[in-house]
């Protein structure tokens, strides 16, 4: 099978490890890799701060450089969020303008082919032990994202638990938003601090030594809280976590 | 008490202020969610929820479609029970005929019960004003009127207070409303409420004219509902002369039936209880029971020009069962007060903003109050997407557009204050329009990677005054595939 990696923007400028990670992931699966270097941005800062107008451009090249793949997957529920459910709002809303339906008509294959990453391993790919091993206590934040746009449910939770060595203990209060919420964290800095460090507080008191999510925009404002801080385990993409063997350990 | 939100700061000031009161993020912490663990459990218990939650939404969605309708029907029952029905279109015109009605009855105190509407359009100012005392007289109502306080809560209009604090404040003021609080008082709740209900009785059984609002409006019989768990309701509906129902037009449902559904999902999304204590119901007037008068002021304030928003409207369905600000976790932290309304919350969010127009600091802001986590449309049990409505009300203030004002099409312009966000958000497009462009930035970041600093200058200083950034990587990721996977592979 053929897929793209759609990486998204933020992973591609500051998380290349996870993007490493996925590929290599996917290819020991037996999945062909590609990544369309015409990729940018899903748009969804534009749209959630309420630039819409400015989303739809966007939404128009992802859906012209990912178009003809029969999967996109993605290491980031935020992102796949983004496709899956606001592209189709974005052409209803400009037919509705009367700015034609050629919006809607863009984004239709794109949107149902769009998988975040534990979607398209347990769902497409049907495994749920992708070969891992990880010799730590992990704990798991669901995100907003993954949790009540996609339902992503136990996916994410049984993955992890069929990682060799992997001790998975319970994140109090996980159904919680971090507080980052894109432009959230910086309109609203003072709320967005005091629920990044209730997270952090959850998360340490678990007294697990890694911090694990599939999204790492919530990673880096958990991250950048317990930098701060000086508190809590070491935040870590989802993905590098099943993309760690025992001949390749991630560390 | 000062009712009034005018001159409110914007929201992130507000919320700044409320993080940092320990005493209130603890009592707000503890009572959002103790509450929100126990309706959780209550609504657990039906396994037809998700129906229920779909019929109230589609309930909803047909009376507004047809809401003249429904309201002209309204009004004729109302009419052939005995009672006077009054259109109000905005707060001031509201005022005017609940303190003409008053007035006309020659008292100078009421009752009130349930009325959220008439703290909407500031109804006991204006009562205090022509000479008129108003009493609230559901407990938490109560507890912020003798505090000289303002409500943080649908339901619970106190909650941000403590055991601790009600009982000062009884102690202090009761005196000088009426009774005063009993020797002793301790914090324990059964004698809170007890010195509330010895103070409240007093009034009870002295005032003549009532003020209430309702939780629905039938429009085939014109009967009222009520949905309250201390009884206040029922004294405050039976025992005077003259009662006047303050409600926003959009609480009308077609028919009994109807409330077949609400009076399941209301309870249970609000107090977590299968049922509340008190429903009550009064239909016009009759003879040997109950008012001898009955009033009812339709009350509009923005309601149809709301009903005119496409996207907006769904925030009509609400049935202000409190649910979403008890999930809502930036709710927990900024408090209601900071949301600068009687409708707090994530519903105030998406409320506030239609109903008053986005003009002022703290209007414009309330789109933004939030982290878009979707807790609230998941709890919602009429189904409103809050978040999606938080989205459309981003670009008003943004982008600014049609919307209807006092039933007229105008068109708004952008608010101020956005002029940076809107070029970064432009550059932004325009980078992610020109895959060169954004490689070529990528690169630039990485090589001057060592001297990048982990604070932000500017508007993003207030991340970096709590948060450090990642460091960037040496090579982004799409060098690295370059250089792993060829030139020009996948392009
Ligand atoms: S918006 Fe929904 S959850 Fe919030 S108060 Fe209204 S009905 Fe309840």
């Amino acid at each position: 099978m053929r897929v793209a990696l759609f990486l998204t923007c933020v992973n591609d400028t500051l998380y290349p490890d996870t993007g490493r990670a996925t590929v290599k992931l996917l290819t020991r699966l037996g999945v062909e890799v590609d990544f369309p270097e015409a990729q940018t941005c899903c748009g969804q800062a534009h749209y959630n701060t309420g630039y819409r107008h400015q989303a739809e451009p966007l939404a128009r090249h992802f859906s012209d450089v990912f178009g003809g793949y029969e999967a996109i997957v993605t290491p980031s529920g935020s992102c796949a969020a983004m496709v899956r459910e606001l592209y189709p709002r974005l052409g209803e809303r400009a037919r509705a303008e009367g700015r034609g339906g050629g919006l809607a008509a863009a984004v239709a294959p794109v949107v149902p082919r769009t998988y975040e990453l534990t979607e398209f391993l347990v769902d497409v790919l049907g495994v749920t032990d992708v070969g891992a091993y990880y010799p730590h206590t992990v704990t798991y934040h669901p995100t907003c994202h993954g949790l009540r746009s996609l339902r992503l449910g136990d996916r994410p939770a049984r993955l992890l638990g069929a990682v060799k060595g992997l001790d998975l203990v319970e994140l109090p209060g996980a159904e919680e938003c971090c507080g980052f919420g894109g432009t959230f964290a910086v309109k609203n800095a003072a709320v967005s601090a005091a629920m990044g460090a209730d997270k952090v507080r959850n998360a340490e008191s678990t007294g697990a030594d890694v911090l694990c999510a599939a999204d790492n925009s919530c990673l880096m404002h958990i991250g950048g809280t317990m930098s701060r801080l000086k508190a809590g385990p070491r935040p870590v993409h989802l993905a590098e976590i099943l993309a760690s063997t025992e001949e390749e350990p991630l560390t | 008490m000062s009712g009034t939100f005018v001159g409110m700061p914007a929201f992130p000031e507000a919320a700044r202020a409320a993080v940092g009161d320990a005493t209130l993020r603890a009592n707000l912490r503890h009572a959002t969610h103790t509450i929100r663990d126990k309706r959780a459990r209550a609504v657990a218990e039906l396994d037809d929820w998700a129906r229920l939650r779909e019929a109230g939404k589609r309930i909803k969605d047909h009376t507004l479609r047809h809401l003249d309708r429904y309201l002209l029907r309204l009004e004729e029952a109302v009419t052939a029970a005995g009672g006077t029905v009054h259109w109000a279109a905005d707060a001031a015109e509201a005022n005017r005929i609940v303190t003409r009605l008053v007035q006309e009855t020659g008292e100078s105190e009421v009752v009130k019960v349930k009325s959220m509407a008439t703290q909407e359009i500031g109804l006991n100012e204006a009562l205090e004003a022509a000479g008129v005392r108003a009493y609230e007289t559901d407990l938490a109502e109560l507890i912020v009127q003798l505090g000289h306080d303002r409500p943080s809560h649908i339901l619970v209009p106190a909650i941000h207070r403590n055991r601790g604090e009600i009982r000062d404040i009884f102690r202090a003021e009761m005196g000088r409303w009426g009774r005063p609080a009993p020797e002793g008082l301790t914090d324990t709740p059964a004698e809170l409420a007890e010195a509330a209900r010895l103070h409240l009785r007093e009034k009870f059984l002295r005032a003549r004219v009532g003020i209430s609002g309702a939780n629905f409006m039938v429009a085939e019989t014109g009967t009222l509902v009520v949905v309250e768990s201390e009884g206040n309701g029922r004294m405050c509906l039976t025992l005077p002369e003259t009662l006047i129902s303050v409600v926003g037009v959009e609480k009308v449902v077609p028919t009994w039936r109807d409330l077949e559904v609400f009076l399941q999902t209301l309870p249970r999304s609000s107090t977590a209880e299968r049922m509340n204590p008190y429903t009550s119901t009064w239909t016009g007037t009759t003879d040997s029971d109950g008012p001898r008068a009955f009033h009812l002021v339709l009350l509009d304030n923005g309601r149809t020009d709301t009903l005119a928003d496409e996207v907006g409207r769904q925030a009509l369905r609400c049935i202000r069962c409190s649910a979403c600000l008890n999930v809502c976790p930036v709710y927990e932290r900024a408090g209601g007060h900071a949301y600068g309304s009687v409708y707090p919350g994530p519903i105030g969010a998406i409320l506030s903003p239609q109903l008053r127009g986005t003009a002022s600091a703290v209007d414009a802001s309330l789109p933004y109050a939030s982290s878009l986590c979707g807790a609230c449309y998941e709890v919602c049990p009429v189904a409103i997407d809050i978040p999606e409505v938080l989205v459309h009300l981003r670009e008003r203030v943004v982008e600014g557009g049609e919307v209807t004002r006092r039933g007229v099409r105008v068109r708004l312009r952008p608010a101020k204050g956005h002029a940076a966000e809107r070029a970064a958000m432009r550059a932004a497009r325009w980078v992610f329009g020109h895959p060169g462009a954004l490689r070529a930035g990528q690169r630039l970041a990485s090589r001057t990677r060592a001297v990048h600093p982990r604070t932000l200058p500017g508007p993003g200083r207030a991340w970096s005054a709590t948060r450090d950034l990642p460091p960037v990587p040496a090579e982004p990721f799409r060098d690295w595939w370059r250089r792993t996977h060829g030139e020009g592979s996948g392009a």
